[in-house]
């Protein structure tokens, strides 16, 4: 892969800690990192977010879990995952021997699960903060989603950022099947959040006109890929416009570095690339080339002179 | 057979890893035959030619830069060598079909060689290898493989029709004796491949089958009872073919005994026969790794 030296400065910084690219990878969707080895430089990856990790390790669902729709995909994975054990002993060793930096996502049923999560990766090598996944769709209790509601949203997030490593910013992961995502976003930002990972899938449902019967084996699955994009968009401006003070780790159906300028535009300081490293596993390096190259052609000296630009 | 706690009687070990990285390239087409109800593809990629072992297979994405079909489709490398590689595609949905589509000289953006081959047979033994529809393709360069290494090599090919039979040709002329069976009687003996692979079993020291999930369930089944190792290369769908989108799981007994959710794309396609639980696919059951975390727990 080629690198195009452009002269914008794409450093940027999630919380108080800086990386030399605003483009991330998603959770759930690059693992642990390791598979992406052939095809991108980690170290030069503004952070790898890791899949949700858990206390145990977890199945997840039985297949299937995957089906394709227009401009994206359903997936019903189930937090499949190694546990907190198995992410300290084999997959944090290995990014920090690469020099990359992970960016933990956390998963649990209750409160005081990412909460002892949050206190085992304390001071962990390699490890630059956590994304607490307050909104996966996956999860027996899909009626309980802790994003869906800005009471038990708040609970966990207080109890991680008091939990966890102070180095650490603590971004809460904000779920889009919500009537107001501004007011969630305000309720986790007042109890502590660093900032805020928006968004996460969208609950849906795909029937096999064949079978007559849902095609996951999770009947229901979250919705993810360049079909959510405006969505994503829209949400990431709403709540820039009403929380300016408050960064914005921006995802949902980006592909390529146009996409990502919208994010930046709209609000975000940094992006997520997920469902697209399925289509291109060179994604992530190629969406950080390709928005340096966009930031430059419209005259930003710096990524962070374009965040929120669109609202100006 | 290993040895390991709570693997005893295990016939096989799982696949090794392939010896060399995947890569991803903009490859061009340079060759297209139909064959039978398929076409064969053949591409200039040569790291992928130099790089890829028997079993292994590639993922071609879809439609272009702004193609709504997002997911990559894996499809099995029949052949390998001389700075080419080819593939057999089964035109069955939208993205197989453009594939089917492609010319000579259309650029395609393939990574590859992707996940474990097949491993090396036990020392004298002969291999009887079993092709189910395209998946007879998958087994050309093993059973070339094979032979080159001294093996005796059987091959059994079956298909629900003529017009479904694959690779018959090239297998003939690698291996000692090859089998065709079909279901409707169209061509070769009427039947499954079980017919054939019943009778070549006795004299086989390994079996490699490549085709749909029942019927690598029968042959492993099969070999398994008769105590001979095998090897079956699945085919599951799967959204990237790299390892990261964990949708291509399968339940697999690990070397340990115990039972997890592998990945058909990195940990597989190729599995030791007796370590696919086949009846537990799409299922999850209390002692897969995990399950418990599900809720999902011993009666």
């Amino acid at each position: 892969m080629s690198t195009v030296e452009t002269a914008v400065d794409m450093r940027t910084s999630l919380g108080a800690v800086e990386i030399p690219s605003p483009v991330l990878t998603a959770s759930g969707c690059s693992a642990f990192g390791q598979e992406l080895e052939p095809f991108v430089d980690l170290a030069a990856v503004g952070a790898l977010v890791t899949k949700s990790v858990q206390l145990r390790p977890r199945s997840g669902r039985p297949t299937p879990r995957m089906a394709e729709t227009p401009s994206g995909m359903l997936n019903s994975i189930g937090l499949q995952g190694p546990g907190i054990d198995g992410l300290l002993a084999d997959e944090l060793p290995w990014l920090a021997e690469r020099g990359a930096r992970a960016f933990v996502s956390i998963a649990g049923t209750r409160v005081e699960d990412f909460a002892e999560l949050a206190v085992r990766l304390r001071g962990v090598p390699g490890v630059l903060g956590l994304e607490v996944n307050i909104s996966c769709p996956n999860v027996e209790s899909r009626g309980e989603v802790f994003a869906c509601d800005p009471v038990a949203a708040s609970d966990v997030i207080a109890a991680v950022r008091e939990a966890a490593d102070p180095a650490h910013p603590v971004y809460a992961k904000l779920s889009p099947d919500v009537t107001d995502i501004v007011g969630v976003a305000r309720a986790v930002a007042e109890s502590g959040a660093d900032g805020l990972s928006m968004i996460n899938t969208l609950l849906g449902l795909v029937i096999d006109p064949d079978t007559m019967r849902p095609v996951l084996g999770g009947i229901t699955g979250g919705l993810s890929g360049p079909a959510i994009r405006p969505v994503a968009l829209r949400c990431v401006w709403q709540v820039h416009q009403a929380l300016p003070g408050v960064p914005i780790l921006g995802m949902g159906g980006i592909r390529s570095g146009l996409d990502a300028l919208q994010f930046v535009l709209a609000g975000a300081s940094a992006v997520s690339v997920g469902t697209a490293v399925f289509n291109d596993p060179s994604a992530v390096a190629r969406v950080h080339e390709e928005l340096a190259v966009a930031l430059a052609e419209r005259g930003f000296a710096s990524l962070t002179e374009a965040v929120g630009y669109a609202h100006r | 057979m290993t040895d390991h706690d709570g693997d005893v009687g295990r016939l096989t070990s799982p696949a090794p890893r392939a010896a060399h990285p995947p890569v991803q390239r903009t490859v061009e087409v340079i060759g297209r035959r139909p064959v039978n109800a398929y076409v064969e593809l053949t591409l200039a990629a040569s790291d992928m030619a130099e790089r890829a072992e028997p079993g292994q297979f590639v993922a071609f994405a879809i439609g272009g830069d702004t193609s709504a079909l997002l997911l990559r489709r894996s499809i099995a490398i029949s052949a390998a060598g001389d700075g080419v590689v080819s593939v057999v595609v089964s035109a069955a949905g939208p993205g197989s079909t453009w594939l089917t589509q492609r010319r000579v000289g259309d650029a395609v953006d393939v990574v590859g060689p992707l996940g474990r081959p097949f491993p090396a047979a036990p020392a004298g033994a002969r291999a009887l290898l079993v092709g189910g529809g395209y998946g007879a393709a998958a087994l050309v360069g093993l059973a070339a493989r094979l032979t080159a290494q001294g093996h005796g090599v059987d091959v059994v090919a079956g298909a629900a029709s003529a017009d479904r039979l694959c690779s018959v040709a090239e297998l003939q002329g690698i291996a000692d004796r090859v089998e065709v069976t079909t279901d409707d009687g169209s061509a070769g003996r009427p039947g499954r491949v079980t017919v054939a692979v019943d009778e070549l079993l006795a004299g086989a020291g390994v079996v490699y089958a490549c085709g749909p999930m029942p019927m690598l369930r029968t042959v492993a089944d099969a070999a398994s009872a008769r105590g001979i190792p095998s090897y079956v290369a699945v085919e599951e769908s799967m959204a990237c073919g790299i390892g990261v989108c964990m949708t291509c799981v399968l339940p697999v007994v690990g070397e340990d005994g115990r039972t997890r959710f592998s990945r058909s794309c990195t940990e597989g396609p190729v599995f030791g026969g007796d370590r696919v639980r086949f009846a537990d696919v799409g299922a999850l059951t209390w002692d897969v790794v995990g399950a418990d975390a599900m809720g999902v727990v011993q009666p």
